[in-house]
């Protein structure tokens, strides 16, 4: 169903040429959630959270694939699914054409070796109790890599070497708590290489270290990669640095990609309207270049409970009718307008409405609202078209009256029906090698198309 | 910065303290522990070497306590002839002698070697079990856990006293009335201790991070909870290990005191010669009941101290860092150099 | 009641007025200069930003003008506030029970992590009464609830969420919470202490938003220490540069940004990943250990053009044409060349020890 990208990893000329180290096919991490106290004698979860929902990628061997997205973006837990820290329950991760999605523990054991974790706080990825001669080696031991003591200490002061903490002498007895956060990234990546992985999947390495600090931590990324032929997989939140270090990029948003492409590609014109937003978000220090933005309001909604259609929706500025409008953005909608009413006007325009919790709940295609006390269905339905009418005269015009079909009473309540939702597929954009998820590109290509 | 594990303070510039030998890494936990009790200042300083200190010279007592005593622990007679029944403190006898001829001060000081065997066999076996069961329960969890957690639970709400007379009787059963046996009534009064505060340290532990990186780098279980959890896990445990040695010494002579403990014929314990010194009082003989009260008094205070100081030094919810006042030297001003001022004089 | 809100004007008196404020803190190894002479105004409904790497001083400096360094801490210098409140005093010379009664109709802080400061068992509503009834008694229940509900508006919170507790609210939401908290008693002068460290980047942008627009909305001054240089691009009028308990540069934010005098505030610029970054630059070492710093010039071990006297002679505060202000050799020489004779025969010649430090001496 879905279309490969065309991914070219900068540096090498022929993208397709180069192998693919990792493929991911509609991968599914869904975590249960645990419900009332009766429902857990029952055996019942009371839901789940799709952290990754339907995910495909394929990383190619010297690729640095970024993952970019808010926390809650379910960014992190893909990273570590690939390397088999979380379990996937549904869809396939091939290393390698090897299947290990449904490996146990035991079974992924000996391809630990290989897939590497580099973890956010350097801080508390070292054993505070273990000293770094030991903490780097480890691995070595753990796989039965070296035969005698000397080619241990070779091993592990060759790894302090390759990550400048030079001399290796002086770090080997140290302990964690005696290092800069600096040099707990660096000895924690020390341990991350000394096994000769092939993956590594850094998880914001240097979200945790000072500022004059990361650059030398991603300039040290990138020589290892260069000295080692190593493949990254970069989760992070900032796309600044995504920019610079990613060959391709993958912004996440609750769950799912909505876009994919070569990192080039995205920055010179990105094609989300949540990548727009990422994007604009970024503070630019240079006051030459930085420009008045638009805001997406609201934050990541929460996973247990999300939007339907497309997730992004109620933040997007450029939001249609089918991109899952419903009953909870009404109710978002009106609260927003009456922040910025005088209270009085907003306690009149609140008397309207009779239920006016019931609108909360998700997944609604359809609200019917009761009317206040003294008010009729005429009343509550005239006020939902004096907003509509206002809405539409306004700038920038607010997406949601596009998703309402119709109003009206019935039985003595004014009744609001929304547009169908439908869940955006990531789309092949030709000749750019952008995959992305939105019914405004899919609107375009269609139209082009005929 | 985030720090989710207790460490000692140590200093933040990447000069760090001289090396120590690479050897000595497997003690991690152990240094950090010696590196608080050389910062400790003040009252839990006091504490803890007063505590020492006195813990010191039970020990010395209790190791020496042949060489040290005039007599042996059931010696009733010397050269032939009997000691005084119930001779008061004079030069032969300095602390008296007992109903049953013995002497006091001997008798005070092979106890003290009786509590001293008690308390260490009470401590390990406890320590050995508690601490590994703790462990296992805390890193794999499920349903080994949960039973394990019912039957400490369960231990635990015993009156302590009574779960020793309890488990008293069925070791007695087993092993007669011997040094053994009251060490393991009174271990199994102190498994669960270590078990809880173990298996919680445990539980927090294997959410840490480094925990998880040792997942990911492929160890086992096994390695995963004898190099990154036991090392990190054990740093509460000396507390607990002198609160309970205290606490043993009391259980013992409660024990005893109620003759349920050491056989008489056996050892000499302080908590027997109590409870046969009881009539002695009525009788106006202060000093067969004063001196084994006051050693099993000093030694349990010994052991406290150094368990509160301990605790104060080590538990970085007590340990506030020492704080030595600041005198500003006088604030020379920086000088200033003003361009524009001196654009518009020119 | 209230107080006046007066048009912002730029050329008005300092609210905040810090002159020679030095805090040093008490350690086993001797003191910490955590702030070291540091001078530096803000006028009313203006934002200054203070920069700088970890461990330069800037929280200290924070904590610092409002009194809250710790026992051990030895203060001195002035610290005057000019509010209505403040009268002219000088902070550090108050009584702690003084200085509690500023903080909150005077003297705002906001942190870096709103959960820990919000009780998780008070609903928001409780928290707002609790701060009002403590600086304003006999306040009614309607007046506390009405102010309350206009501070949570401006920051973008329902009136539907006035009952709930902070738990049910977002990261991004409480450090609203926690803004409307600090505002809601209209305090003239507000220290936010990295308040966007621990949100996400759009979230960030909201709050540097609210932050930016403060000074439109409520006239109140702003102290911002952030490490993030764009977000002080972005919302502040002036930024202050620190490095190792010293104000290295300070001025107007847009001067400073486009044409950066000090070689550390140089250097910081260009380490910093933006989305114009085409290579990676740091900055060698760390920032040095305050027991003992440097002599001369403190960031010249660090300094990519420092010279000989650098190492020996602390440089002076040099006002520029353009009113930028940086504590540099290289600057004062050019602007008054006798000022050389200072640094001594060959004074001027580059000191070649930056090469010499290892990669990995880093913080």
């Amino acid at each position: 169903m879905l279309t490969k990208p065309d991914v070219k990893p900068s540096g090498e000329g022929a993208g397709d040429s180069a192998e693919a180290l990792v493929e991911v096919a509609d991968l599914e991490v869904h975590f249960g959630l645990r419900g009332s106290l009766l429902g857990r004698f029952g055996g019942k979860a009371a839901g789940a959270v799709k952290a990754v929902d339907g995910v495909n990628l394929t990383l190619r061997k010297g690729e640095v694939l970024g993952l970019v997205g808010e926390s809650g973006s379910g960014k992190t837990t893909l990273g570590r699914t690939l390397i088999g820290l979380n379990k996937a329950t549904g869809g396939s991760i091939r290393y390698r054409g090897q299947e290990i999605s449904g490996l146990g523990e035991r079974a992924l054991r000996p391809l630990r070796r290989k897939l590497q974790m580099v973890f956010q706080d350097p801080h508390a990825s070292l054993n505070p109790a273990m000293d770094i001669r030991t903490a780097v080696g480890h691995p070595l031991r753990i796989h039965g890599l070296v035969d005698s003591e000397q080619e241990y200490d070779a091993r592990v002061t060759d790894a302090l070497e390759r990550v400048g903490l030079t001399p290796p002498e002086r770090y080997l007895g140290k302990f964690p708590a005696d290092l800069s956060g600096g040099q707990k990234q660096r000895a924690v990546l020390a341990r991350a290489i000394i096994a000769e992985p092939e993956l590594l999947v850094a998880d914001e390495p240097i979200s945790m270290l000072d500022m004059s600090v990361r650059a030398k931590i991603l300039q040290l990324m990138l020589d290892l990669k260069r000295d080692l032929d190593l493949t990254y997989v970069y989760v992070t939140h900032d796309l600044a640095s995504a920019k610079f270090f990613c060959d391709t990029i993958a912004i996440m948003y609750l769950g799912r990609i909505v876009e994919y492409g070569p990192t080039e590609q995205v920055f010179a014109d990105p094609q989300h309207p949540y990548t727009k937003a990422l994007l604009a978000a970024i503070p630019e220090p240079d006051p030459r270049l930085a420009v008045e933005r638009e805001l997406p309001r609201g934050e990541i909604p929460d996973a247990a409970a999300p939007p339907l259609g497309c997730a992004f929706h109620p933040r997007c500025p450029v939001a249609v009718a089918e991109c899952g409008w419903e009953a909870r953005d009404l109710r978002a909608l009106l609260e927003r307008r009456w922040l910025d009413l005088p209270p009085e006007t907003s306690a009149a325009e609140k008397a309207l409405l009779g239920n006016f919790d019931e609108p909360a709940a998700p997944g609604l295609g359809t609200v019917s609202i009761a009317p206040g006390r003294s008010h009729t269905a005429e009343d509550v339905l005239e006020y939902l078209r004096r907003l509509r009418e206002e809405a539409s005269a306004s700038d920038p015009r607010e997406p949601f009256w596009r998703g309402v079909v119709s109003m009206h009473a019935e039985s003595g309540r004014a009744v609001v029906e929304f547009a169908p939702p439908r869940d955006p597929r990531l789309d092949l954009i030709p000749k750019t090698g952008v995959q992305v998820a939105c019914h405004l590109h899919q609107h375009a290509a269609s139209a082009q198309g005929t | 910065m985030a720090q989710t594990t207790p460490t000692a303070p140590v200093g933040e510039t990447p000069a760090g303290p001289p090396l120590p030998a690479p050897r000595s890494a497997r003690f991690g936990g152990l240094r950090r522990i010696w590196a608080a009790i050389r910062e400790a200042r003040g009252v839990p300083r006091f504490m803890l070497w007063t505590g020492a200190v006195i813990s010191a010279l039970f020990v010395i007592l209790a190791l020496f306590g042949p060489l040290i005593a005039p007599y042996g622990f059931d010696t009733y007679q010397s050269g032939g002839t009997r000691f005084p029944k119930q001779g008061a403190p004079d030069g032969d006898h300095w602390f008296g002698t007992t109903v049953q001829s013995l002497d006091v001060l001997s008798r005070t000081v092979y106890g003290a070697r009786t509590a001293l065997e008690v308390m260490v066999l009470a401590v390990v076996f406890s320590l050995v079990i508690g601490v590994l069961l703790g462990l296992l329960s805390g890193y794999f969890g499920g349903w080994l856990d949960r039973i394990l957690v019912l039957v400490m639970d369960a231990l635990f709400a015993f009156p302590y006293l009574l779960l020793a007379i309890v488990a008293g009787f069925v070791f007695a059963g087993i092993a007669g009335g011997s040094i053994i046996t009251a060490a393991l009534s009174i271990t199994v009064v102190y498994i669960p201790q270590y078990f809880r505060v173990v298996r919680a340290s445990a539980l927090s532990a294997r959410e840490a991070t480094f925990v998880e990186a040792a997942r990911a780098m492929g160890a086992k279980p096994s390695v995963v909870i004898r190099k990154y959890l036991f090392g990190n896990v054990i740093q509460s445990v000396p507390v607990i290990t002198t609160m309970n040695a205290a606490d043993a010494i009391a259980t013992l002579a409660g024990l005893g005191f109620l003759g349920l403990g050491i056989q008489p014929t056996d050892a000499a314990e302080w908590g027997y010669d109590l409870s046969r010194a009881i009539d002695d009082v009525n009788a106006g003989m202060w000093w067969t009941c004063l001196y084994p009260g006051l050693a099993m008094i000093i030694a349990i205070l010994g052991f406290t101290l150094l368990g509160e100081g301990l605790n104060d030094v080590l538990n970085p919810t007590m340990r506030r860092r020492r704080i030595s006042k600041v005198l500003l030297p006088a604030h020379t001003r920086r000088r200033t150099v003003d361009a524009t001022e001196g654009t518009a004089a020119e | 009641m209230s107080t006046v809100t007066e048009p912002m004007n730029r050329t008005a008196d300092p609210v905040l007025s810090v002159r020679d404020l030095r805090v040093w803190y008490g350690t086993e190894r001797g003191p910490v200069r955590a702030v070291d002479g540091v001078s530096f105004d803000v006028r009313p409904g203006e934002t200054l930003g203070l920069v700088g790497e970890s461990g330069c001083g800037k929280s200290t400096l924070g904590r610092g003008v409002l009194g809250l360094t710790p026992a051990a801490a030895a203060v001195d210098g002035d610290v005057r506030l000019n509010s209505k409140g403040g009268a002219g005093r000088n902070l550090t010379e108050l009584s702690d029970r003084e200085i509690q009664q500023l903080r909150g109709p005077e003297l705002g802080l906001i942190f870096q992590e709103p959960m820990t400061r919000l009780n998780p068992l008070m609903r928001i509503s409780q928290h707002f009464e609790e701060a009002l009834h403590t600086h304003h008694k006999g306040l009614p229940k309607k007046e506390v609830k009405a102010r309350a509900l206009e501070a949570l508006r401006g920051m973008g919170i329902p009136e539907s969420r006035y009952e709930n507790y902070p738990h049910e609210f977002s990261g991004g939401m409480r450090q609203r919470i926690m803004i409307a908290l600090a505002l809601v008693l209209r305090p003239a002068f507000i220290v936010a202490d990295e308040p966007t460290t621990a949100l996400d980047v759009l979230v960030e942008a909201q709050i540097i938003r609210i932050l930016a627009d403060l000074r439109k909305n409520f006239d109140t001054s702003l102290v911002l220490i952030t490490h993030n240089l764009g977000i002080v691009a972005e919302a502040c009028d002036r930024v202050a540069v620190m490095y190792a308990g010293h104000i290295v540069e300070q001025g107007d934010a847009r001067t400073v940004f486009a044409d950066p005098q000090h070689p550390y505030t140089k250097e910081l610029l260009r380490s910093t990943i933006s989305l114009s970054t085409t290579g990676l630059h740091f900055i060698p070492g760390s920032p040095p250990d305050l027991v003992q710093p440097p002599e001369g010039c403190r960031f010249h071990p660090r300094c990519p053009v420092a010279m000989v006297g650098c190492a020996t002679v602390e440089p002076p505060e040099v006002t520029l044409p353009s009113g930028v202000r940086s504590t540099c050799w290289q600057q004062a020489v050019e602007v008054d060349p006798s000022l050389a004779d200072e640094l001594g025969t060959g004074g001027r010649e580059p000191l070649a020890a930056v090469k010499e430090i290892s990669v990995a001496d880093e913080a």
